[in-house]
């Protein structure tokens, strides 16, 4: 996967966490957390994470979480595993 | 923030987000009267919120077995179980458990809690994989934690969801364990085991069930849904807990496979703790015996399940998919939620208030359990009063 599949990654992560923020006012980055910023609770982040697994038809063990603190970071685990699948 | 400022932040948090909530958590129970009633603050109320689905908490048999263990070998162990704690009752109790279940194996645990930390931790490690239901128990989250394992969720209850992420795993399945429930405690829906156990097999996998709730409601003997279903002998791992339908504290797991022995050297929960009390043990075996020849007690059980159920439905309030003990009124709003509670408490009923993230996809649940002991008078007062409440809260 290339520079390109990250960058539609980090789109991807933008337009659904814009839908499940309950801060709309927050516009999303790579750089923006999800927890601190976008108050985004732990279950809807998981099914979020079940949802991106069925879009890239990839399996992200959900321990692999917690050292994921913001969108880029969200992206570039993603990327990760894709690329590797 | 320091680690106590964080706390803080927490606490307000939690207060803002339902100002008069406060209360709904950890009420204080003054005295029980009976397995269907107690006192809260001046109120003598009826019990709706227990796990007692049996009504076995003043069973006779069990009280005067627990007078009889104190008497003889004192209020605890002071050990664990692979120190001083293995007493003669745990050890018969394992063999009951082994028996009930017709396994070769039973071990016994201190909590049910522990019994799936124990079991998962010991059955998975760090390389290997855990495919949980999306609405697993905590106590199955934190066991799969505490293994090191990769966790991989499937849609709550839905076994196609599941094949789909076990595909995805690929030969990782030989080390994946697949967990599900008897019955879910949130909504009181049960697992669609034969198609789980389909798959499964299918996929070469081993399948831990947890028979929490559903022991001593499901089955004609109590087994649960294993018994239910007729497919005892396609689930590698069964686990379980004394808390509910038993009446005390503690928990299990049985299996065919001689392999569970080994969980015994090296799970820290079953290790690092101490075992249960005598009296805990022998009052649990005497529950044993009753949940087992209680095919009269689950008639009743499910008699009063039915009743409340049916009327809660037909009176409009949406409810989780399966008739059964754990009966949830699913309401849109945490505030629509309190008030439902605080006015049933108001009528003298208590039961369930459960919030998001806690109750699944955001919803917030007025749960009501259903025992064994109510009478129908009682069922038919809760469910009269939900009746007259159904306008207040949907208003
Ligand atoms: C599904 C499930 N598993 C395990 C447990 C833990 O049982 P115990 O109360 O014995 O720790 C519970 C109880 O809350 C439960 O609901």
């Amino acid at each position: 996967m290339s520079e390109t599949d990250y960058n539609q990654i980090v789109q991807l992560l933008c337009d659904r966490l814009t839908s499940l923020s309950k801060v709309p006012e927050v516009s999303i980055a790579p750089e923006t957390n999800l927890i601190t910023q976008l108050s985004i609770d732990s279950i809807k982040l998981l099914n979020l994470i079940m949802e991106i697994e069925d879009t890239f038809d990839i399996s992200i063990p959900i321990n692999a979480l917690t050292d994921i603190q913001t969108v880029g970071e969200l992206a570039a685990l993603v990327h990760k595993i894709k690329s590797a699948s | 923030m320091n680690l106590l400022e964080k706390l803080d932040a927490a606490a307000t948090a939690r207060k803002s987000l339902l100002p008069d909530g406060v209360g709904a958590f950890g009420i204080p129970i003054e005295e029980v009267y009976s397995a269907t009633e107690a006192r809260i603050g001046d109120r003598r109320v009826l019990l709706l919120g227990t796990n007692n689905y049996l009504g076995l908490t003043f069973a006779p048999e069990c009280i005067q077995a627990a007078h009889q263990a104190i008497d003889k070998e004192g209020t605890g162990t002071t050990g664990s179980r692979m120190a001083n704690g293995s007493y003669f009752g745990h050890r018969a109790l394992e063999r009951e458990f082994a028996d009930f279940y017709q396994c070769s194996n039973g071990i016994v645990f201190t909590t049910g809690y522990q019994a799936n930390l124990g079991t998962i931790s010991g059955l998975v490690g760090p390389g290997d994989t855990v495919l949980i239901d999306g609405d697993s128990h905590a106590s199955i989250y934190d066991g799969c934690i505490l293994s090191g394992a990769d966790i991989v969720r499937f849609k709550h209850n839905d076994a196609a969801d599941m094949e789909k992420r076990l595909r995805r795993l690929g030969n990782r399945v030989e080390t994946t364990l697949i967990i599900a429930e008897g019955i879910y405690s949130m909504l009181g829906d049960q697992a669609p085991l034969a198609e789980i156990i389909k798959i499964k097999k299918q996929y070469g996998c081993i399948l831990l069930l947890d028979e929490a709730h559903s022991l001593g409601v499901l089955g004609e003997t109590g087994q649960g849904l294993v018994e239910k279903t007729g497919l005892l002998n396609e689930v590698d791992f069964i686990t379980g807990t004394f808390s509910k339908s038993l009446c005390s504290i503690g928990g299990f797991c049985v299996s065919n496979h001689p392999q569970l022995e080994q969980l015994r050297y090296v799970s820290h929960p079953y290790i690092f703790t101490a075992s249960p009390s005598p009296a805990t043990i022998a009052s649990t075996r005497a529950a044993l015996e009753l949940l087992r020849k209680g095919s009269h007690l689950r008639e009743q059980l499910w008699k009063n399940c039915t009743q409340l159920y049916t009327q809660l439905k037909q009176t409009g309030y949406q409810l989780g998919p399966d008739p059964g003990p754990v009966i949830a009124a699913i309401l849109e709003t945490p505030q629509q939620a309190l008030l439902m509670w605080k006015s049933l408490l108001e009528h003298n009923i208590y039961v369930n208030l459960i919030l998001p993230p806690a109750a699944p996809e955001g919803k917030s649940l007025v749960r009501c359990s259903v025992n064994a002991a109510h009478t129908s008078e009682q069922i038919q007062y809760v469910g009269d009063t939900f009746a007259k409440l159904y306008d207040l809260v949907n208003a």
